[in-house]
């Protein structure tokens, strides 16, 4: 059992109500699993739970509301079951799209603020560096880990809950600093620059790290760019699905990786293995799942599509239509969607024929309907999961590959930069 | 009596099953249909396979945090597997087993094994688990190999 303090204790024995209670117990019982000494404060959470997946987790979220359950710290939520307000466009039942509804309800009346986004780090709630928080969702824990240099453990749903209402968490894992150290060293052998400046080239080295890092702490080192942050984010997203990557450091890139030394916290690294292109083409390859020419859907945003991003994409579509036969799909949050309108990123994207989703993305929402089962996409979290709860097949593609590949109806793929 | 494999308690419980065991750790968001209980991840190994009822072996949950939410799921289903065993204390499915305990009051065993414990598990094998986290692989015709 941990050490509690009076508080703590207070909240156990029901002083701040039944909700409390509730959410306090999952919390001491986790402490105990991990043998946790003491809990800690945290500064703010990131719901993850907000996903419906089905009665049972409808009906935790609703016991804690009905208990009155309300956020001790500021608190943003994960993607919903559904875009709250075009649902109706798109092929979600009318009963499942009730029941989702209900769960953002209940995880609304808790007082967290709705922003329905898997890329919370893409808000004015994004954590500063050294911040403890406890965060749900793969994408989001590593890039607060790894690019914001603020400290989460790799929160389960519903134990990211009960963080947010007890304002506590296990003093274990990633909050503490000895445990950040990197583990294993990953060594760029022979990457071309025209390679490593490329957007395609990030889910792909997270797609390899993941698979080779597993659960450990991955060290990158030899990149010779500076990464923008749609390119990090990518990266960890990639290494959160196909490994349990919650933290990784760039040399020279992100906070705790000054240098190699740094990254390490001077222990040596448990194992040395260098990343060559042919590495790098296998993992490419992993990510595609469908083969031939044809295609239903090119969709893009996993995790949700940036500002930058969208202005990025604008230009790429410009005096294009996508082909009458394949969709165009770009899944993001209502803040940066409301944004890229503001600035006039949208535009292009409506003449050529795409749509916009808020508040969810195609894995969380039966949104797509049967015929769409040929994916393409930039994004190599969408087609790690897309196979799986989907059951379509994906071809992963560059974004210029996506766009160009949606107005010719057919998967076209530029392989120069990887044949080098 | 056949093997007798002593493990580490995460959640308490006795269960009964066949194993189904895999090196390749395992997202269940993606990766696990609570409705059937079939492993529907297509790049894993046991995809296809029914955990249900059985006793799971897989090193960790990867992936996504809705892990937790999908294996909640298949506890209310009925679709669980009946314990699973790990290479270590793994957060998403303890947290599962606990609030399954807290909502319906029927906690996932859960043992940590040590990696070459592990090693010793094999598909098909009927096992036990056992209270005190002491897995007994039961004599089947083919079980001489370890």
């Amino acid at each position: 059992m941990p050490k509690l303090t009076s508080h703590d204790e207070a909240l156990l024995a029901g002083t701040h109500g039944p909700a409390a209670q509730l959410a306090m117990s999952i919390v001491t019982r986790m402490a105990e699993v991990h043998g946790a000494p003491e809990l800690m404060d945290i500064t703010g959470a990131h719901i993850d739970s907000t996903i419906y997946i089905g009665e049972a987790g409808l009906e935790f979220a609703e016991r804690l509301a009905s208990l009155g359950a309300k956020v001790t710290v500021p608190t943003t939520l994960n993607v919903s079951g559904l875009d709250e307000h075009h649902w109706q466009e798109w092929a979600v039942p009318a009963d499942w799209a009730h029941r989702a509804g209900r769960q953002m309800m209940a995880y609304q009346s808790m007082g967290c603020i709705p922003t329905w986004t898997c890329a919370p780090y893409q808000t004015e709630m994004r954590p500063a560096f050294g911040q403890q928080v406890a965060w749900g969702e793969s994408n989001a824990i590593v890039f607060a880990n790894s690019v914001l240099g603020a400290r989460t453990e790799r929160y389960p749903d519903l134990l990211d809950t009960c963080c947010a209402i007890t304002g506590r968490v296990p003093a274990v894992g990633l909050h503490l600093t000895e445990n950040r150290a990197g583990e294993i060293l990953l060594r760029l052998a022979g990457v071309p620059i025209a390679l490593q400046n490329d957007d395609s080239f990030y889910p792909v080295l997270g797609q390899f790290v993941g698979k080779i890092a597993q659960d450990r702490i991955p060290v990158v080192d030899g990149l010779t760019v500076q990464p923008t942050e749609d390119q990090l984010k990518a990266l960890g997203a990639a290494a959160s699905s196909s490994g349990a990557v919650a933290l990784f450091h760039l040399v020279g890139v992100t906070p705790e990786a000054p240098t190699l030394e740094a990254a390490f916290q001077h222990r040596r690294p448990k194992r040395e293995i260098d990343v060559t292109m042919s590495d790098l083409r296998r993992a490419r390859r992993e990510l595609t799942t469908a083969g031939g020419e044809q295609l239903h859907m090119v969709v893009l945003g996993s995790p949700h599509f940036s500002l930058a991003e969208f202005k990025r994409l604008a230009p790429l579509l410009h005096g294009n239509r996508t082909h009458p036969d394949v969709r165009f799909l770009v899944t993001s949050s209502r803040a940066m969607t409301l944004l890229a309108r503001q600035y006039g990123y949208l535009q292009a994207l409506e003449e050529f024929g795409g749509r916009v989703t808020v508040d969810t993305c195609i894995l969380a929402s039966p949104m797509l309907p049967p015929e769409v089962r040929l994916l393409m996409t930039n994004s190599a979290k969408y087609a790690y999961y897309a196979p799986g709860l989907l059951g379509a097949r994906v071809t992963f593609g560059s974004l210029e590959d996506c766009v160009r590949s949606a107005a010719a109806g057919r998967v076209v793929r530029d392989e120069s930069l990887w044949e080098t | 009596m056949g093997n007798v494999i002593r493990g580490r308690v995460v959640i308490k419980g006795s269960a009964e099953g066949e194993a189904l065991v895999s090196h390749e750790p395992l997202s269940f968001w993606g990766g696990y249909d609570y409705r059937t209980g079939e492993i529907i991840d297509r790049r894993h190994p046991l995809s296809g396979q029914i955990a249900s009822g059985r006793v799971l072996a897989v090193p960790f949950a990867r992936g996504s945090s809705t892990t937790t939410a999908v294996l909640l799921e298949a506890v209310r289903a009925g679709t669980a597997p009946a314990a699973i065993v790990t290479t270590g204390i793994d957060s998403f499915f303890a947290l599962a087993s606990i609030v399954a305990d807290e909502m319906y009051a029927e906690p996932i065993p859960l043992i940590a094994l040590e990696l070459d414990d592990f090693a010793r598990l094999r598909t098909g094998a009927r096992v036990r688990i056992h209270e005190d986290g002491t897995i007994v692989e039961e004599e089947t015709s083919t079980a001489n190999e370890t």
